[in-house]
């Protein structure tokens, strides 16, 4: 690529970071760059391999038809790769002043920032400095960024990078990513450990038109327990950027995990993630998610139960302002005898927006004495915002029972005229409302984190 | 001057009226009690004292402190010190009883409230009420009795110490001992805070332990009879029908 485009799209860039890139793809995608990322990376030929046999599954899969509008989704102006400064840091210290100025501006409160010690940070695509406590080191836990996983740990990276939870070929977006993933986090942990600290990531992008396709592999060995954490947030950009996650996440017999995320890209970000874990014999696996922002949002955590007795709650809430389209939800499969599963998912919609809960419960032939039940919540602001429910149940074994509740509704004014008897604003009234419709979420996240949803959606109430 | 007055209020929802050429005063420091059979419009008047936008106003005026107020947002009336206590207080999902409190604190003082000072002071006031500690992280009214409501009801008016309360059965639902410690709160708020009330009440019980001044009757939309304390003990003996026969 020619320096002259660098510059010229950091010209262009309207935040305050100002980092200079070794090296960024240009926009658009075909073998060629996928090469030169792969050699930019020093990876292994396996890796090149997976990459491009992604990458011919990508060219021939259509683009998902049953969900949101993604027409405007135009790959050939999408950069697949960019890459700070060659640079890792394991001390906060040396975080660069560019990163801390972002983060500054992003508004990050003090509180947070010293939760930043112990975590993987990903700047634009790849994970900046790693710093995992070092008692966890020692009981052979491995955090790291993928990028390093791939060359420190290639036995385990073959055998779990997208073979057998999300292979490329799962839809399109997933074969996209096998194509031109880049950064993400690697956790191992072995046999019997709980980790009791959550080990946490932030990812953030900062490049017009820069596609983000970070690889989240967790791996938790049988009895043993991990929480992991990631945020998003996103400078605005006037150019339309896709964001293609994957999260792959192992629960053996016995173990568990719980994934926790809050996602608020800027609304010009499509949102089209694959998220699944399977999860083995009386495994626990938690997801808790907020998702904020984005233009369009496809979200749907997968649990697939394989082993007798496991266990997967979903819990997640979704709110969709002007423009935004969410659709979220779960799908789970229970596949296995005495399984189980809880899936509570609520939106917010607002100013036009629209929440789409989608979700698939399957309990399989196999699955005797499965239990499901699934909660849907919509709150609707204004008449011009809408809500749709579409749940599946397939019930394949009649020894088994599911159990499905939405309720959508606008908020009560009975309500509002009760708080506001008491001298709060409308307004204010509003957003006690909505804080308390969020709650249950809410409590389940870190304290700062907590924090953070809630600004998130007091700024969104506001039309900020 | 007074600090509630009424004047040939008429009052409808959704086209029906409600309430028909009602007259009352109140002056300050007053404790008037407000009964009258089912159906008479006391709950219609106590809602639109505080402003519910379903209740229209086709007539009469309402003056709080010597200045109209049907042009005034129900936030601003309790801002400016009217506090209506719900016979139905609303469940609000997620917020705690101390969260709610706190926010109205606020808005009362358009200000911030320091959070753990307020804390400190709320504490005070459960104790003082007989309430555990417990019931402020407890989400608003959600799973509450029909007394933990009504004394929640009583507590907040206690945070916010407003000039004017109207009370809407209060009383209702409660037994003996709920209905002690509720008239308890209401009667340290009169004798302490200067409160000022209109009690709204079905029943002659609760003046047994709140001593008002002034009963009204309530009949079809307006005040038929007024008179002191011994009034509702008539009442209580002779019924309803006896006002309506008069």
């Amino acid at each position: 690529m020619s320096a002259a485009t660098v510059e010229e799209l950091e010209k262009n860039q309207e935040q305050p970071a100002d980092s200079s890139y070794v090296f960024r793809s240009s926009k658009g995608l075909n073998e060629d760059i996928i090469r030169e990322i792969s050699a930019q990376k020093k990876e292994p030929g396996w890796m090149l391999a997976k990459r491009i046999e992604s990458y011919n599954i990508f060219k021939k899969k259509p683009i998902p038809a049953w969900g949101p509008d993604l027409s405007k989704l135009n790959f050939d102006e999408i950069i697949f790769y960019i890459r700070p400064e060659d640079y890792k840091a394991m001390k906060w210290e040396d975080v660069p002043e560019a990163i801390k100025k972002t983060y500054d501006a992003l508004g990050i409160p003090e509180a947070e920032k010293k939760y930043l010690a112990g975590l993987v940070a990903q700047y634009e695509s790849e994970a900046v400095y790693t710093n995992l406590k070092k008692v966890w080191e020692s009981k052979g836990v491995i955090f790291t960024d993928m990028d390093s996983a791939v060359k420190e740990y290639p036995e385990l990276v073959k055998e779990y990078f997208m073979t057998k939870c999300v292979p490329p070929a799962d839809n399109k977006f997933s074969a996209l990513h096998g194509a031109v993933w880049s950064g993400g986090s690697f956790v191992y942990v072995p046999k019997g450990i709980k980790v009791e600290i959550p080990l946490q990531t932030y990812f953030r992008m900062n490049t017009k038109s820069s596609g983000q396709f970070e690889h989240t592999l967790i791996i938790v060995e049988p009895g043993a327990e991990v929480h992991y954490i990631e945020g998003c947030t996103a400078p605005r950009y006037s150019v339309s950027s896709l964001h293609s996650a994957v999260v792959e996440i192992f629960v053996k017999d016995g173990a568990r995990a719980r994934y926790t995320t809050i996602q608020n890209w800027s609304t010009d970000v499509y949102n089209l993630n694959t998220k699944r874990a399977i999860v083995y014999e009386n495994g626990i696996m938690e997801w808790v998610g907020g998702s904020m922002g984005s233009g369009v949002t496809m979200l749907y955590p997968a649990s697939i139960l394989r082993g007798r007795g496991a266990r997967a709650e979903h819990l997640n809430i979704a709110f969709a302002g002007k423009g935004q389209v969410k659709d979220t939800g779960a799908k789970v499969i229970l596949a296995a005898p005495d399984t189980s599963a809880s899936v509570i998912s609520k939106s917010i919609s607002k100013d036009g927006g629209k929440s789409i809960y989608r979700g698939l419960v399957r309990i399989g032939r196999e699955a005797a004495g499965a239990k499901a039940h699934v909660e849907c919540q919509s709150l609707m602001l204004d008449d011009k915002s809408s809500v749709d429910t579409i749940p599946i149940i397939e019930q394949f074994t009649p020894r088994s029972s599911v159990g499905h509740e939405a309720t959508v509704g606008k908020i009560d004014e009975e309500q509002l005229f009760y708080l506001m008897s008491r001298g709060i604003s409308r307004d204010d009234a509003v957003a006690l409302v909505v804080r308390g419709f969020i709650e249950p979420v809410a409590k389940e996240l870190p304290m700062g984190y907590a924090v953070e949803l809630n600004r998130l959606i007091q700024l969104e109430m506001k039309g900020a | 001057m007074p600090l509630l007055e009424i004047k040939d209020l008429h009052v409808e929802i959704e086209g029906k009226e409600i309430i028909k050429g009602l007259d009352l005063t109140m002056n300050p420091f007053e404790v008037h009690a407000l009964m009258g059979p089912n159906g008479s419009g006391k709950s219609t008047l106590s809602y639109t004292i505080m402003g519910h936008p379903k209740y229209k106003v086709t007539g009469g005026d309402i003056l709080y402190n010597g200045e109209s107020i049907l042009n005034i947002g129900v936030d601003e009336r309790a801002r400016r010190g009217i506090f209506l206590g719900f016979q139905y207080p609303m469940e609000v999902s997620g917020v705690s009883v101390e969260n709610f409190l706190r926010t109205a604190a606020e808005a009362k003082e358009q200000k911030d409230v320091p959070i753990l000072a307020f804390h400190k002071a709320l504490t005070k006031r459960i104790e003082a009420m007989a309430i555990p500690q417990s019931f402020l992280d407890r989400y608003l009214n959600e799973g509450f009795s029909g007394g933990e409501k009504k004394r929640n009801e009583i507590l907040q008016m206690a945070v916010l110490l407003p000039q004017l309360a109207v009370l809407d059965e209060i009383d209702s639902g409660l037994d003996i001992d709920a209905l002690r410690l509720v008239s308890d709160g209401i009667n340290k708020l009169i004798k302490e805070d200067h409160l000022t009330l209109l009690l709204i009440t079905h029943y002659q019980r609760i003046l047994d332990y709140i001593n008002p001044r002034f009963v009204h009757i309530m009949v079809d939309g307006k005040i038929v009879k007024s008179g002191g304390y011994e009034l509702a003990k008539q009442l209580d003996k002779m019924g309803y029908e006896w006002v309506k026969e008069e």
